[in-house]
């Protein structure tokens, strides 16, 4: 008999395990063992989890939380053509950034080494977070409002695009952040 | 290896009869992630607070 | 039994049931059809994302991504293994297939859904991408065509479902059925799983799309449409892994090295399999880490455990089968004296260890909860999913089918030269698709994108270390390869088919088309003491040493950026 025909041993599930598969079982489910630590264990000793604080959000209301902080902080414009206000809000302080079709707004600077509670959301269709160099990626969805707290540990200027397809002109959809000393 | 046949009941263990009936294994294969996946996960979602 | 409605395989002794045999034939030409369509557009993509070549324009190139996509990754795959549930059943209990009817309903549903498919996209307003993610919206027939779809595909579960309660009543095989049975059982039940969460997400959508709901919400569309999109992959790995078994009994005569073990591994993908589904929400909003961690890690990684399994009992079974057979000195002498000129087993190898060590690695870290965060949405994620899907699956069909030309259609398989080295060009040239776009992931290129230079954005742009456009350029490269080896592929099996030497229903192939399997008593004594495959656990210990540190490489990654929390 082979593995395909029917098992000559009608009981089968009598017979003993062969001593690879005993070893390589150990083995693996150990393995699995300590990869399943490493996700709490990181949540406890780690800096990069990222927080679940989700609010259910009308885009109208994300929208003007963002006008108000971007009224209250704006520091200078920031470059033509889109001449988006460039907003730098007090360190630990909430920090709004709005997804859209087919940019980020406004632009953000950020101290090193602070932490801001950074809001998260789209107005119109699903949109990425993908923040370059930093490798961080966050999914950001029409109607939730997810609350990150960054830290950010560089100084310079970082990108941000949009890393879920979009439409047409998803390919355009970037902005800056700064983050300086 | 001997051949070894159902014993005077005419049973074979208890995993081995699960793992040959295909219906109970789609019962599980089922049910298993609809809990743990999407009842769970849907649960969450609707559990999302109103922001102000 | 009728005579004129089975025949007997004088080659295998398979007992085949025409109408099935007829039903297995229409499905796998259906399956080269679309592999064919969606081969084509693979190139176009590859070739856009080369910056240098760039050579599509955007609402071209996200319109061509949309159909390589669903061609390939859908169509393709759902057909063959569709041919694949009636060949593990029918052929392999040798029974006759329940409601044949029923079945080409179900092919035919499958068919216009699929033609409907491309004409739709091809209209120009449906450019979704296959997540298609609710509210951006595509014309309803779009949908629709999903759903006459997998319709059709689960009336095909079924159909299989029904033919194994048959061959039980009919008491065709005695005791359990063959462990290739019970992995084609394992896929179909992830069928049944995937198509539910299918509907469940794809009406709803369908009538939103028509005006007839108001809302539907995105998230809760992400989390229902990813239970259908991945579960959609787990047929596949459910399947091939069954293939692997299947050609290792062809090819060597190899038996499980035990069943019980081979069986429950398959248990814990009818369990876990499925709640990878979350790999795509593990950065989205309101969902909470526990229920991140705990679906993410397939319930404390069993179902990992059981793919880890499948990888040592595999090769394995066919080491146990070749030592039988006196090649039992070394190491690997049974690895080395394998027929490696044969399309069938060579094929199976490559996907073997192609799945394993750049699909089985890079998908269960970058499922890692946290570590997902550098990667998600990056080319990463296809760089991972052509080593699983291309090189484990398509390629695993392609080798399974260079068995079933002979012996499904009684056809010789021509231009043997060109199928013998035509594994190896489509097997490299994905696994170096695989390598780069996973590469180019790794600095941050973002996937389903047009032009990461940026050049039509107004303002702001990001330069992506000089690494990335290499690695884009090299991809284009590979993609060549692999779209020749899949070409080579497709000419192979239609000039097989059409111009092949027929082989009449009664006359032997001149060459044996199945391998007579070792006696009880030559497995005696083999390997080196008690350990009857050392050689294979070497390679499973290799295997298991390139995981660990890669796992760990990324951690560090992780904790050089921002804090998050």
């Amino acid at each position: 008999m082979t593995s395909i025909s029917p098992p000559k041993n009608r009981l089968w599930w009598n017979e003993p395990i062969e001593k690879v598969e005993l070893i390589w079982i150990t083995l693996v489910f150990l393995w699995g063992l300590v990869m399943a630590f490493m996700m709490p264990y990181w949540h406890v000793a780690g800096n990069q989890n990222l927080s679940n604080e989700t609010y259910k959000i009308t885009p109208a209301a994300y929208l003007a939380k963002t006008q108000a902080m971007v009224d209250q902080y704006t520091v200078r414009t920031g470059p033509a053509p889109k001449n988006f206000p460039v907003v730098h809000p007090p360190a630990g302080s909430d920090v709004y950034l709005v997804a859209r079709l087919w940019d980020w707004w406004p632009i953000l600077e950020l101290e090193k080494d602070q932490t801001y509670r950074v809001h998260l959301s789209s107005i119109d269709w699903q949109h990425g977070f993908s923040l370059q160099p930093a490798a961080i990626n966050i999914q950001v969805v029409p109607d939730y409002e997810h609350v990150v707290s960054l830290t950010p540990n560089k100084a310079g200027d970082y990108s941000v695009f949009c890393n879920e397809y979009c439409g047409l002109l998803h390919h355009t959809m970037i902005n800056t952040i700064h983050v300086v000393e | 290896m001997s051949e070894q046949q159902p014993d005077e009941n005419g049973k074979e263990p208890l995993m081995q009869r699960v793992l040959d009936n295909p219906f109970i294994l789609l019962f599980v294969g089922v049910a298993f992630p609809s809990v743990l996946y999407l009842v769970w996960g849907i649960m969450e979602i609707v559990s999302v607070p109103l922001g102000q | 039994m009728n005579n004129t409605l089975f025949r007997v395989c004088p080659d295998t002794g398979l007992k085949f049931h025409r109408p099935a045999e007829t039903l297995m034939k229409a499905n796998a030409v259906a399956a080269v059809v679309f592999l064919l369509v969606g081969g084509f557009y693979a190139l176009l993509v590859g070739l856009t994302r080369w910056q240098a070549v760039h050579l599509l324009a955007a609402d071209q190139f996200y319109m061509v991504l949309t159909l390589h996509g669903l061609n390939v990754l859908i169509f393709w795959i759902l057909f063959f293994e569709i041919a694949l549930l009636y060949f593990c059943s029918s052929t392999l209990l040798g029974c006759r297939l329940a409601a044949p009817r029923f079945a080409w309903v179900g092919f035919a549903l499958m068919l216009i859904g699929a033609v409907m498919n491309n004409v739709i996209v091809l209209q120009g307003n449906s450019s979704v991408m296959m997540t298609s993610y609710a509210p951006m919206g595509a014309h309803p027939v779009f949908y629709l065509s999903l759903i006459l779809f997998a319709v059709g595909a689960l009336i095909g579960c079924f159909v299989f479902f029904g033919t194994l309660v048959i061959a039980k009543d009919e008491k065709t095989y005695e005791g359990s059925v063959s462990l290739v049975t019970f992995g084609a059982i394992t896929a179909a039940i992830i069928a049944v799983f995937t198509i539910i969460s299918g509907a469940i997400i794809l009406i709803p959508t369908l009538l939103w799309s028509l005006d007839l709901i108001a809302h539907i919400d995105a998230l809760m569309y992400r989390l229902i449409w990813w239970g259908f999109g991945h579960s959609s992959q787990q047929i596949n790995v459910s399947a091939h892994i069954a293939i692997w078994y299947a050609i290792a009994a062809i090819m060597f005569g190899a038996k499980p090295l035990s069943e019980k073990v081979s069986r429950m591994a398959f248990l814990m993908y009818i369990l876990f399999l499925q709640l990878a589904s979350v790999h795509h929400l593990l950065v989205d909003p309101g969902l909470s880490s526990e229920f991140k961690m705990f679906n993410t890690s397939y319930a404390m990684y069993l179902a990992v455990m059981a793919s880890m399994v499948h990888g040592l009992t595999v090769p394995g079974s066919i080491e146990a089968a070749q030592r039988a057979k006196g090649l039992n000195n070394g190491l690997f002498e049974w690895l080395r004296k394998a027929p490696w000129g044969n399309p069938t087993f060579s094929g199976m190898f490559i996907s073997l260890v192609g799945f394993g060590f750049l699909g089985g690695i890079s998908g269960v870290v970058m499922g890692t909860e946290q570590i997902n965060i550098l990667l998600h949405n990056t080319l990463y994620v296809p760089g991972h999913f052509h080593a699983t899907v291309v090189i484990g699956t398509t390629l695993a069909f392609m080798a399974l089918t260079y068995w079933l030309v002979p012996i499904l259609f009684r056809r010789e398989l021509v231009m043997k030269k060109l199928a013998s080295w035509q594994p190896y060009l489509f097997g490299g040239g994905m696994a170096g698709v695989a390598l780069f776009l996973m590469g180019a992931g790794t600095v941050g290129v973002p996937r389903r994108h047009w032009d990461i230079s940026f050049s039509d954005a107004a303002g702001a742009v990001y330069e992506f270390p000089g690494a990335a456009n290499t690695m884009l350029a090299l991809n284009g490269v590979f993609v060549i390869l692999a779209v020749a080896g899949g070409a080579a592929f497709c000419v192979i099996v239609v000039a097989s088919l059409l111009f092949g030497k027929k082989l009449g229903e009664d006359e032997k192939s001149p060459v044996p088309l199945i391998a007579e399997p070792p006696a009880d008593a030559d497995y005696e004594g083999i390997g080196s003491g008690t350990i009857t495959v050392p050689g294979t656990l070497v390679f499973a210990l290799v295997f298991f040493a390139s995981f660990a540190i890669y796992y760990f490489v990324n951690w560090k990654y992780l904790g050089e950026t921002w804090g998050i929390s």
